[in-house]
């Protein structure tokens, strides 16, 4: 289980902003944090990695205290069980696509996962290219490949598709969903793509200026002008 | 006919400052790239104020810091054994100072240019800054070090002033290149002069030369 309690003031370009959210999640869960750029939803995925600090609040993974300001706990990111795949993918520009995987392998951990990760994300061809060689698509199987190499127990999605097109997102997608079944994952996932948040989410928290104003299934709590929206989409 | 003790004096000047500048300004460069101390500023624009300064000012002020009736020369001496003025290893120290922003500057902007991600990303991959600095943030940033390596080596070949001052004109020992030229010129050889010059001037040239091409094939990404 994963119990999430933070705050933070937010300087964004629309003006000051309380961050202040507070959520918990089950092992194996597939949720979506939804909601309009600007809302908070990457700085929580910043803050559950540890890539950023809450100016209060409480962060627990299966009981252990990643984060705690009152005790004054705060797990360097190196040492929190988690894989992201950032936005712009943050591939290494001078290692090959296997080489890159390999960065990511533990001390001591065996170098099979890295074979075999390449193959279920179908890079096998690509081992050796460089990332500036690779498509958009292929720079996404390769940076959620990368996340997954040490086997953590939950895995962070930054808008990972934000920059792809519609057939190549349904294909990215049932990846994510592959090594999310495979690799028993709880998966948070940040998107404001409704068609990619029904397919893919258990749950969803809907997020505004800085606070969850509610959660459910997807259906149950998307805005019903963005559910018509998507119906026209799929119309058209 | 040409004399080679200063060549071979500014090649060993400038190897070595390049090398000891290197191992100092990419700790530095780090600093001032990744730090969210205010105080960042202030260093930076020390770094780079041998840019501006004339080389006599810097000179003169290392010539009164190293003499040996002065605090700190006096303190090198008793505790070190060390003369830095009118010294190889006085010009050493002086030319690491003088030539300091061509190193720092252009790893400071190549690591300024590479996304942020990428550190964030190695550091949720479980690597330490350590080897996120070898491993990723150096090797994407080969033009900018070659760049700083080449700027360096060919600023610390064409001091003059600093050298003149701390070093004034002791053959084997301080009188570098410039120095020659200078004294040639002063004894009315300006045939000797000459071929001091051009060898600076042509030196000067290929060095642009190199760090335009390494830049343009870069931008062309291709791999140095």
């Amino acid at each position: 289980m994963i119990e999430v309690s933070i705050k933070k003031k937010l300087f964004s370009a629309l003006g000051k902003m309380q961050l202040d959210v507070e959520f918990t999640i089950q092992e194996g869960e597939l949720v979506t944090l939804y909601g309009p750029s600007g809302a908070g939803k990457t700085t929580v995925l910043r803050m559950l990695c540890g890539l950023s600090s809450p100016d209060e609040g409480r962060i627990s993974v299966r009981g252990q205290p990643w984060l705690d300001s009152a005790k004054k706990i705060n797990l360097k990111p190196q040492h929190r069980d988690i894989g992201i795949v950032f936005q712009d993918y943050a591939l290494f520009p001078n290692l090959t696509v296997k080489e890159n995987l390999r960065y990511a392998l533990k001390k001591d951990q065996p170098g099979a996962i890295v074979s075999e990760l390449l193959e279920m994300m179908e890079l096998t061809n690509l081992h050796d290219k460089k990332p500036e060689l690779l498509s958009g698509g292929q720079r996404q199987r390769v940076a959620l490949a990368r996340a997954i190499v040490r086997k953590p127990k939950i895995l962070l999605l930054d808008e990972p598709m934000s920059a792809l097109d519609t057939t190549l997102r349904l294909k990215i997608q049932d990846y994510i969903l592959r090594v999310h079944e495979q690799f028993k994952l709880t998966t948070i996932l940040v998107s404001h793509d409704i068609m990619e948040v029904i397919r893919l989410s258990n749950r969803v928290f809907l997020m505004d200026h800085g606070k969850i104003i509610s959660h459910g299934g997807p259906t149950e709590i998307l805005p019903i002008e963005s559910l018509k929206q998507m119906v026209g989409k799929l119309l058209d | 006919m040409l004399q080679w003790d200063p060549f071979i004096l500014t090649f060993k000047l400038a190897t070595v400052t390049t090398v000891i500048l290197f191992l100092l300004s990419v700790p530095l460069a780090y600093w001032l790239t990744y730090s969210r101390y205010k105080i960042k500023y202030v260093i930076e624009a020390l770094v780079s104020l041998p840019l501006i300064l004339p080389p006599s000012v810097l000179g003169f002020y290392l010539l009164l810091a190293f003499s040996p009736q002065n605090a700190f020369g006096k303190f090198l001496e008793q505790y070190f054994d060390l003369r830095l003025v009118f010294t190889f290893e006085g010009l050493i120290v002086a030319s690491i100072l003088y030539s300091l922003p061509f190193m720092v500057q252009p790893i400071h902007n190549g690591l300024k240019l590479l996304p942020l991600s990428l550190v964030e990303a190695s550091y949720t991959l479980g690597k330490g800054r350590l080897t996120t600095l070898l491993r990723v943030l150096l090797p994407n940033i080969r033009t900018s070090l070659i760049t700083a390596f080449v700027l360096s080596f060919a600023h610390t070949v064409g001091e003059f002033g600093v050298v003149l001052m701390v070093g004034g004109n002791i053959p084997r020992e301080t009188r570098v290149v410039s120095i020659a030229l200078y004294d040639e010129v002063e004894a009315m050889n300006y045939e000797q002069a000459n071929l001091y010059a051009v060898t600076l001037l042509l030196f000067a040239f290929l060095t642009l030369l190199i760090v335009y091409l390494v830049n343009y094939r870069s931008r062309l990404g291709k791999v140095i």
